[in-house]
């Protein structure tokens, strides 16, 4: 999968250092943000305790979810590649429904226009979103 | 006498029709209240629109006449678009003083966007989604979970709305 011009590529990696420090509380929040607005999501966590936004179970998995989208940007010149193991992962372990990586991009952008009001502009707002859609398509190689 | 039974079976009753309608707690009521009661209109406004244009370029299709859209510095400054924002902003405050009855609050403004204006009824959702991001830029941490599962459901009523009476 290839993802976006040399600029793109460089926008993404340029915001991704001013995020990688906060990348952990980014996860939590967005995934946060995705089961509050989009409770049908939440099917996929029933065997967790506490589904509310920040618990443990939240913050402990928005950790590992932004360690695969830092895992992507290091592969952002071949992201169906570098993210075959992963898409191995939800294609037959985890099965979620693609349409719900939509979901979740659209939190995490929701996040960092919080978190970086000012940063965040439109022209890292494109760039970002053609990365998650470019990311959410890779891992969806897999599944058929 | 039996096709009388057949008419009276066939109306919806006052209380399905009713049961069709969004139902809306106290609560969300004055989240939306209270967003729209804050609002900087030209600044929101024009910020979601001209985010709407560039994040999906596409949607330049309905403004070829507003001048110039060449890259991202220009539709930020372009002041046709500008003013067209604050004016699709407050174009939502007809919802917001109807949240009751959305569906028949656009419904001219529905028949417009399709006969008129021939818009893809997909953008409105496009338009929704910079304008939740806009307004999470504003309310900082202030944009709960739960307000913005709240304002999320009021756009989408909106847009359902606006997609309403296109044939």
């Amino acid at each position: 999968m290839t993802f976006g011009s040399a600029k793109d590529k460089e926008v993404v990696k340029a915001f991704w250092t001013k995020l990688a420090p906060k990348a952990d509380d980014v996860g939590a929040d967005a995934l946060s943000r995705m089961l509050a607005v989009y409770p049908q999501t939440k099917t996929y966590f029933a065997h967790w305790k506490d589904l509310s936004p920040g618990s443990a179970p939240v913050k402990k998995h928005g950790k590992t979810v932004m360690g695969g989208v830092a895992d992507a940007v290091g592969k952002i010149d071949d992201l169906t590649a570098g993210l075959l193991d992963l898409s191995e992962l939800h294609a037959f372990t985890l099965r979620v429904d693609p349409a719900n990586f939509k979901i979740l991009s659209h939190n995490i952008l929701v996040v960092l226009a919080i978190v970086f009001p000012n940063e965040f502009t439109p022209e890292v707002h494109v760039a970002l979103d053609k990365f998650l859609g470019a990311l959410s398509r890779a891992l969806a190689e897999k599944y058929r | 006498m039996k096709q009388l039974g057949l008419l009276v079976t066939m109306q919806p009753s006052v209380k399905e029709k009713n049961a069709a309608m969004v139902e809306w707690t106290e609560q969300e009521r004055s989240i939306i209240t209270n967003i729209f009661g804050n609002l900087d209109y030209e600044d929101v406004g024009s910020k979601a629109l001209s985010r709407c244009l560039i994040v999906y370029p596409w949607t330049q299709r309905y403004f070829a006449s507003f001048g110039n859209l060449y890259n991202a510095e220009a539709i930020k400054t372009n002041p046709n678009i500008a003013a067209h924002g604050t004016k699709v902003l407050h174009g939502l405050d007809r919802a917001v003083k109807n949240m009751d009855n959305i569906k028949a609050t656009y419904a001219e403004l529905s028949v417009l966007h399709s006969e008129k204006l021939h818009v893809d009824p997909d953008n409105f959702k496009l338009l929704a989604d910079c304008l939740t991001i806009v307004i999470a830029a504003k309310l900082g941490s202030a944009f709960s979970p739960e307000i913005q599962a709240t304002f999320q459901k009021f756009l989408a009523v909106v847009v359902s709305a606006l997609g309403r009476q296109y044939h």
